[in-house]
């Protein structure tokens, strides 16, 4: 493969790191965002700073994946944009509103906070909703005119919110203490099971709604090799779960859960990057005839290779400048 | 109506309610800059009460500028899935390299910068000020490059309609560029004066917040009154270049149908493209020619040497006189009010209460006039995408039904609309709130925690 025929996978990998730290990141502010509504008032502004700090830059990761899919795969950007026309619109709705019920809830009137608080709610709701229906839809290659393409659309819009709300209890038993921090392993135990199911379901549904996903999957001696990324999976989730219960969860080890939840997501995001490669849109383009210039990605490389590991420097300072429990922020 | 209309429609809602927020973080990220920096220099309390204060509203306007700005940049794939495709070797390392250098640069340091104080030194926090300033300034540079080779394009190829790029300095420095960004920095930084000095003085008529808002009122003040002649020079001189570059959109601005010689400045008209001329003209003699060739009987190429490239008439002819009449009175208040207070010795109690209302009155001036000029600029621009080279309809989703489109059109309408409510009322709100109640520790903590602070970044 000449270094031009390369360009299309450097990319390819940079669109899907962007992609899964996206999911990683944006998927426990996301998640807190649905816990909301089960705090007390006072909880809620530990939630907020628990969050406050990163979210824009989390979100960022979203631009840079979109951007990453509009330039340099561009006949692909159209397609799957146009295919996802009001899912998109609606996640945009709810991350507008989440964004700037963050802002607008610390600094309008206090008797219109809880409608703010409200908005966040709904805001993260409907964006992780959208989200997940967006990914059943992408996996399925778009396909229509069968009753199961939207019975699996739904249930993978539905296990993504439970997936982040999850996600976003470890984030919390990690951040914070006390009374909240119980709520949290008490929240992360309920949003477990779902979360499993879930994963159980989309696992089996996929290979038999995608005929390509089936052949990728389920030949020898392929199989033997792949099936590390499921049981490496469930190990996780088992570990996750049964730590929730050890009191050990709330002292020492408060990190662990979320660092298992990540890597289940990783492991994730491998097996659905191993079933779709080498395409962007499942069966119908690949990278290669979605793909932009070679001129025009060298120039986008350039700027990536220069302009990541700074990226990834100072959100690093960032994470280590708020390090620790959220306290309660102060404009300063 | 059609879908292409629509998509416009939707893409302009977006835009229009986009540009509201940059605008103002764009420049606001210096005046922070400069309050933080007036603050560890003076160690005046009613600076760092003014950082405060402004930091607020700069963390409320860039997270309406964030989410909107991810808005659009779907919105590029979900309503114009033929612009990537054909332009997308020009436009889409512009666009990549504003998310990797300014995007992630404004995003990573934005919560050291609203929130660390205390957690990292001064020094550390300045810098984090700084990246975030130097960030939103960078974000606009490669949009307006983009923008400014989308109205003037060059340095590029056209391969089988598929743009190629032969030269990045002519794309970067296209012609229309530099004027572009000049305009648009400086209507930054008077829409950001302009609300700090309205704000300020909404603030001293409500007897709140009596040592910061003076010391705001003047910097706005001032900084409006320098820089409205500037921004009113820069201005002339990016309408020669649009007059040498697409004669026609200047033909609309003025109202010209017909190729003529002293042409007469249109005070007031209705511009009729059934008819192709205007009614109920109302115009200075010989005035346009002299303005736009500095010559009383300069030839000014009129509309209808364009016949089906022009852009539609009347929205350009009247965004224009908008932004031309509210950046007058601009230029009026400002001096008013400057030569008034400078008289009071800026003392606020003797500062006439009338200059006050002016002020809080042209709180938002900054965001009409630079609305109403990027309407001019986009607007003329039709019906191209890439001017001349392209045209809108061909790049618009043709999969789209017409009434999905007007189904999300009317939701981000009711958002945008209800969210402009919401933020006008919070910046107001917020100006009234008593100093002391904004900020407890204030006064008897701001030297000592400053001094903590100091320790701390150290460890930090």
């Amino acid at each position: 493969m000449s270094f031009d025929e390369a360009l299309p996978v450097i990319f390819m990998a940079l669109m899907g790191l962007s992609m899964l730290i996206y999911v990683i990141s944006d998927g426990y502010d996301l998640g807190v965002g649905l816990l909301m509504h089960r705090a007390t008032p006072e909880e809620k502004d530990v939630l907020i700073a628990s969050i406050g700090p990163f979210w824009d830059a989390n979100e960022t990761w979203l631009v840079l994946g979109v951007g990453i899919l509009l330039v340099a795969f561009p006949k692909a950007h159209g397609l799957v944009l146009t295919q996802l026309y009001l899912p998109v619109a609606l996640m945009l709705i709810g991350l507008i509103l989440r964004g700037v019920a963050f802002d607008f809830r610390v600094k309008a009137k206090a008797v219109r906070k809880p409608m703010w608080d409200r908005l966040f709610f709904a805001g993260s709701l409907l964006a992780s909703l959208s989200q997940g229906w967006m990914l059943g839809r992408y996996i399925s290659g778009f396909g229509d005119g069968g009753w199961n393409y939207p019975v699996f659309a739904a249930a993978i819009a539905l296990a993504l919110p439970a997936a982040y709300a999850l996600l976003g209890a470890a984030w919390l038993i990690m951040k914070t203490e006390g009374a909240l921090q119980a709520k949290a392993v008490h929240w992360a135990k309920l949003a477990w099971a779902p979360v499993v199911v879930g994963m159980l379901l989309i696992s089996l549904a996929t290979p038999w709604i995608s005929e390509t996903v089936r052949e990728r999957w389920f030949t020898l001696p392929a199989f033997i090799a792949l099936s590390v990324i499921p049981v490496m999976t469930g190990l996780a989730l088992v570990v996750a779960r049964l730590i929730l219960d050890k009191p050990i969860v709330r002292g020492e080890l408060c990190w662990l859960p979320f660092v298992l939840l990540i890597s289940v997501f990783c492991l994730g995001f491998v097996g659905l990057a191993y079933s779709i490669y080498p395409y962007v849109v499942i069966d119908q383009l690949t990278i290669w005839q979605a793909a932009s210039s070679p001129a025009a990605l060298k120039v986008i490389l350039i700027g990536t290779c220069i302009s990541v590991p700074a990226i990834a420097a100072y959100t690093v300072f960032s994470y280590k400048v708020f390090w620790g429990k959220a306290t309660e922020l102060r404009y300063g | 109506m059609d879908a292409l209309l629509l998509a416009r429609a939707q893409f302009a809602a977006n835009v229009t309610f986009h540009i509201l927020f940059p605008t103002i973080t764009i420049a606001l990220g210096w005046f922070l800059l400069f309050m933080r920096w007036r603050w560890l220099k003076t160690r005046d309390p009613a600076w760092l009460g003014a950082y405060r204060f402004w930091t607020k509203v700069f963390a409320l306007s860039f997270a309406l500028g964030v989410v909107s700005g991810i808005t659009m940049s779907f919105q590029f794939g979900t309503n114009w899935p033929g612009f990537m495709e054909k332009t997308g070797n020009v436009s889409g390392p512009l666009l990549g390299y504003e998310v990797l250098t300014a995007f992630f640069l404004e995003a990573g340091f934005l919560g050291i910068m609203l929130f660390g104080h205390g957690r990292v030194s001064e020094r550390v926090h300045m810098m984090a000020t700084f990246f975030v300033a130097f960030g939103t300034t960078m974000s606009a540079f490669w949009i307006l490059v983009l923008n400014s080779w989308m109205q003037t394009p060059a340095g590029h190829e056209v391969i089988d309609g598929v743009f190629h790029v032969k030269s990045w300095a002519e794309v970067l420095f296209n012609p229309s560029f530099p004027y572009r960004f000049a305009h648009m920095l400086l209507a930054s930084a008077l829409t950001c004066a302009f609300l700090m000095a309205g704000l300020s003085a909404w603030q001293l008529l409500r007897g709140q917040s009596e040592r910061s808002a003076p010391k705001v009122l003047r910097v706005g003040l001032t900084v409006a009154a320098a820089l409205i002649p500037v921004q009113i020079f820069v201005g002339d001189l990016h309408g020669l270049n649009t007059l040498e570059h697409q004669p026609q959109k200047v033909a609309a601005m003025e109202g010209v149908w017909e190729t003529q010689r002293g042409a007469p400045l249109l005070l007031f008209a209705w511009p009729d493209e059934a008819t192709r001329s205007n009614r109920f003209e109302i115009g200075i003699p010989k005035m346009a020619s002299f303005i736009l060739t500095h010559d009383f009987d300069g030839e000014i190429k009129g509309l209808n040497d364009f016949p089906d490239v022009h852009p539609p008439v009347a929205t350009v002819f009247w965004s224009f006189r908008v932004m031309v009449g509210v950046g007058m009175l601009m230029l009026a208040t400002s001096w008013a009010a400057w030569f008034l207070a400078r008289r009071a010795g800026w003392a606020p109690e003797r500062i006439p209460r009338l200059a006050l209302w002016a002020l809080a009155g042209m709180t938002f001036s900054g965001w009409i006039a630079t609305v109403a000029g990027w309407w001019v600029t986009e607007i003329g621009r039709q019906p191209f995408v890439v001017y001349g080279l392209l045209r809108t309809a061909d790049v618009a989703a043709t999969t789209v039904p017409s009434p999905m489109i007007a189904l999300t059109l009317t939701m981000y309408m009711v958002v945008y609309v209800a969210l402009i409510f919401a933020y006008v009322t919070v910046l107001k709100y917020m100006a009234e709130k008593p100093e002391d109640v904004l900020q407890p520790d204030l006064v008897e903590a701001a030297g000592a925690k400053a001094a903590a602070a100091l320790v701390a970044g150290g460890k930090a």
